[in-house]
């Protein structure tokens, strides 16, 4: 769906589902907040399951990615409230909300600081901090080519340097590579400075209430599996899930065992 | 940094069975697949989860090949056929429906020009063929319905080399795509994606498999193409009632082509790849790079060679590699390792030289086809085009003398020593 969120224009994806933007909030509403350099179709998959089980489905473009217009948002704290407005737009109370990599951090961030809008979390290939190297944030801005070659290396297990997809005839490398040339110039030095730049002090994820997720790749090289058992210890009762021989890409890597995580912990009653 | 062509030529696609491990890539000779459960057979039909179904949709050994092709052509995706025009009927078919248009250069082989010239018009799909030199020509036969570009990589019989930049620049200002027929060349000698083009496909029969035992095809998606933006393409920017009403642009931003391919045009053209034949392209894959090297180093001693007799037994050579041949300059900036081990050249003799020719020689085989490792040869104005006069074949680039040869892999003074052979029997003639 095509909708207007603060007054620009964005795209909604739905799961391949029709959704009556008046009745979004009749069925549990899940939000899919994807990555750095990304778009909506990072989530196919698994939108795509939870659209044909019971659920509203939103995963949007963030604004200046894939088809959503405007300027790409300069911070992870201007991305959560984009979410939120996102959310009142199509007057839905309550959503959970999943992200992944950057997206992983507005979702933490909305988590913290608009905790009624949020009924579970998680986070998919996330740290705190998210630190960027100064090599990827310079390509990013000079050179990007040269920082989605970066990403692609350092975002897929050695196994997934061969391939080897579960869905036939793709190569996951070749689709990464078109998917961040797709975005617009400018964008993903904006992305990486928005990861590389959020802080929030490990002391006020205490505050959340609701259920979290967090689902690591074992062999994730962007956000290392250490990093999210440190992010586990923050959040009181958050769970992780560790997924193994996956790398940071880890919706396309291991697109079943990252549906099976959601189903159990968004499905489950 | 992500693996080099030869590596992938070897691996891409394909990681050792979790069952057994077996290195080789296991054949799946299957018709279908067992569900594990109802749901997730349910996921598997409403593409919530990868895997298999049915081997006329998908196989994973094809899989392999699919995934490989991608890999070496630098796209995103690719879908294995049953055979190089099953992946040019696939590929238009999968863009275009009854009123669309083609423009297509007029160099091409002949199974492919059958196809756009006689058999797709009966379904409304026409095309309108143009001296691919002429930027200006394809330019001017640009209608409304226009829906594709359509070259060779190397044209035939003249082996005019496709100015891939320039053609894809001007089908991409008209919000056109860009289908290559990459046959000839192989992704080791181009990758027509590097230059512009945004669909290839390819007679896996030939170099891919090089071993001529099977007959297969892949089209391949660059994935670069925006086809929503271009406005032209509502098979896949609009509601398919056939597929859920799925729109493939929302559903894949790269791989809409490839989805819609798949889930329309295997379903139901139904012109899928044995398995079998799949084993055996990649078992051919795994070499394609030496067996290239080789075959582009003997044509060069066997084109050097010919060239020599230029003026005597030998009317002319017609290969880019020769500075005579008018795309010389653009085949070394776009095939810099060489441009083809398929090529023709004219005995001095018409006719009846031809046929003394070929049938003195003891090493090339006499056959419809190229690109296997052994060496082949054929003269067109007694076999393909005989029933031509010779005002018409000249007319239409050949000469009564023209022998295509495609250059294998045996020792190329053996090869020139039959050579020998042929043209002191047609000098006879």
């Amino acid at each position: 769906m095509d909708i207007k969120v603060s007054g620009q224009s964005a795209y909604v994806y739905n799961g391949g589902k029709k959704l009556d933007i008046s009745t979004v909030d009749r069925q549990p509403v899940v939000v899919f907040i994807h990555g750095a350099q990304q778009d909506h179709s990072c989530w196919s998959l698994q939108s795509r399951w939870f659209a044909h089980h019971g659920f509203s489905v939103l995963v949007p473009d963030l604004p200046g990615h894939g088809r959503s217009a405007g300027d790409p948002l300069p911070s992870v704290e201007a991305l959560a409230e984009w979410i939120v407005a996102l959310l009142d737009t199509l007057g839905v109370d309550q959503a959970t909300l999943i992200g992944h990599s950057m997206g992983s951090l507005v979702a933490l961030e909305v988590a913290v600081r608009f905790p009624e809008r949020v009924s579970k979390t998680v986070l998919i290939g996330s740290s705190l901090p998210m630190p960027v190297s100064q090599a990827l944030l310079d390509a990013a801005r000079d050179d990007e080519p040269k920082a989605a070659e970066m990403i692609n290396t350092w975002s897929y297990s050695a196994s997934g340097q061969i391939g080897g997809n579960t869905v036939p005839g793709l190569w996951l490398l070749g689709m990464n590579r078109r998917l961040m040339e797709r975005q617009k110039p400018g964008v993903f030095h904006v992305d990486m400075n928005a990861c590389n730049a959020y802080v929030r002090a490990p002391d006020s994820l205490s505050s959340i209430a609701a259920p979290l997720l967090i689902v690591a790749g074992s062999q994730d090289r962007m956000t290392s599996p250490k990093a999210a058992k440190a992010l586990l210890g923050f959040i009181p009762g958050a769970r992780l899930v560790s997924i193994d021989g996956s790398g940071h890409a880890l919706m396309a890597e291991r697109p079943d065992a990252v549906l099976d995580a959601l189903r159990n912990f968004v499905a489950a009653a | 940094m992500s693996y080099k062509f030869d590596t992938l030529s070897l691996h891409a696609g394909q990681v050792p069975d979790s069952q057994y491990g077996a290195r080789a890539q296991p054949i799946y000779l299957t018709s279908s697949f067992v569900f594990k459960d109802a749901e997730q057979a349910a996921s598997l039909f409403n593409m919530e989860r990868g895997g298999h179904v049915y081997s006329r949709i998908s196989n994973p050994t094809n899989a392999v090949f699919e995934e490989r092709m991608a890999a070496l052509e630098g796209g995103v995706g690719g879908i294995a056929v049953a055979s190089g025009q099953a992946a040019m009927h696939l590929a238009i078919t999968t863009l275009m429906g009854a009123g669309g248009h083609i423009v297509a250069s007029r160099s091409l082989y002949g199974g492919s020009h059958n196809l756009l010239e006689y058999t797709l018009p009966r379904f409304g799909i026409t095309t309108t063929f143009v001296d691919p030199r002429d930027i200006d020509a394809w330019k001017n036969a640009i209608r409304p319905e226009t829906r594709l570009f359509f070259g060779e990589t190397l044209g035939n019989p003249g082996l005019d080399v496709l100015d891939i930049p320039r053609v894809a620049a001007l089908a991409h200002e008209h919000g056109l795509p860009l289908l290559v027929d990459s046959t000839f060349t192989t992704p080791w000698l181009l990758k027509p994606f590097d230059h512009g083009a945004d669909l290839v496909f390819h007679s896996a029969t030939k170099f891919l498999s090089g071993h001529g035992t099977v007959i297969g095809g892949v089209v391949v998606d660059s994935g670069a193409f925006d086809w929503s933006a271009s406005g032209k393409f509502p098979t896949l920017a609009e509601p398919y009632h056939g597929f859920h009403d799925m729109v493939f642009t929302e559903e894949s931003t790269v791989a809409a082509f490839l989805l819609r391919a798949r889930r329309e045009g295997l379903r139901d053209f139904g012109a899928c790849l044995s398995p079998l034949s799949a084993f055996q392209i990649l078992q051919g894959l795994e070499t394609l790079p030496l067996r290239m090297a080789r075959h582009i180093d003997n044509t060069r001693k066997v084109v050097a060679h010919l060239a020599s007799l230029v003026g005597g037994a030998v009317q002319a050579v017609v290969h880019p590699d020769l500075p005579e041949h008018p795309d010389h300059e653009l085949a070394k900036r776009l095939l810099p390792r060489g441009s083809s081990s398929v090529f023709t050249f004219n005995l001095s003799g018409g006719r009846p030289a031809g046929r003394k020719f070929i049938e003195a020689l003891k090493v090339f085989s006499h056959l419809a086809n190229v690109g296997d490792a052994k060496s082949l040869v054929i003269h067109p104005a007694s076999t393909t085009h005989f029933r031509m006069s010779d005002e018409a074949l000249v007319a239409a680039g050949i000469h009564p003398g023209t022998i295509r040869l495609s250059v294998g892999l045996e020792d190329p003074d053996d090869l020139i020593e039959d050579l020998n052979r042929g043209l002191a029997a047609a000098a006879r003639a």
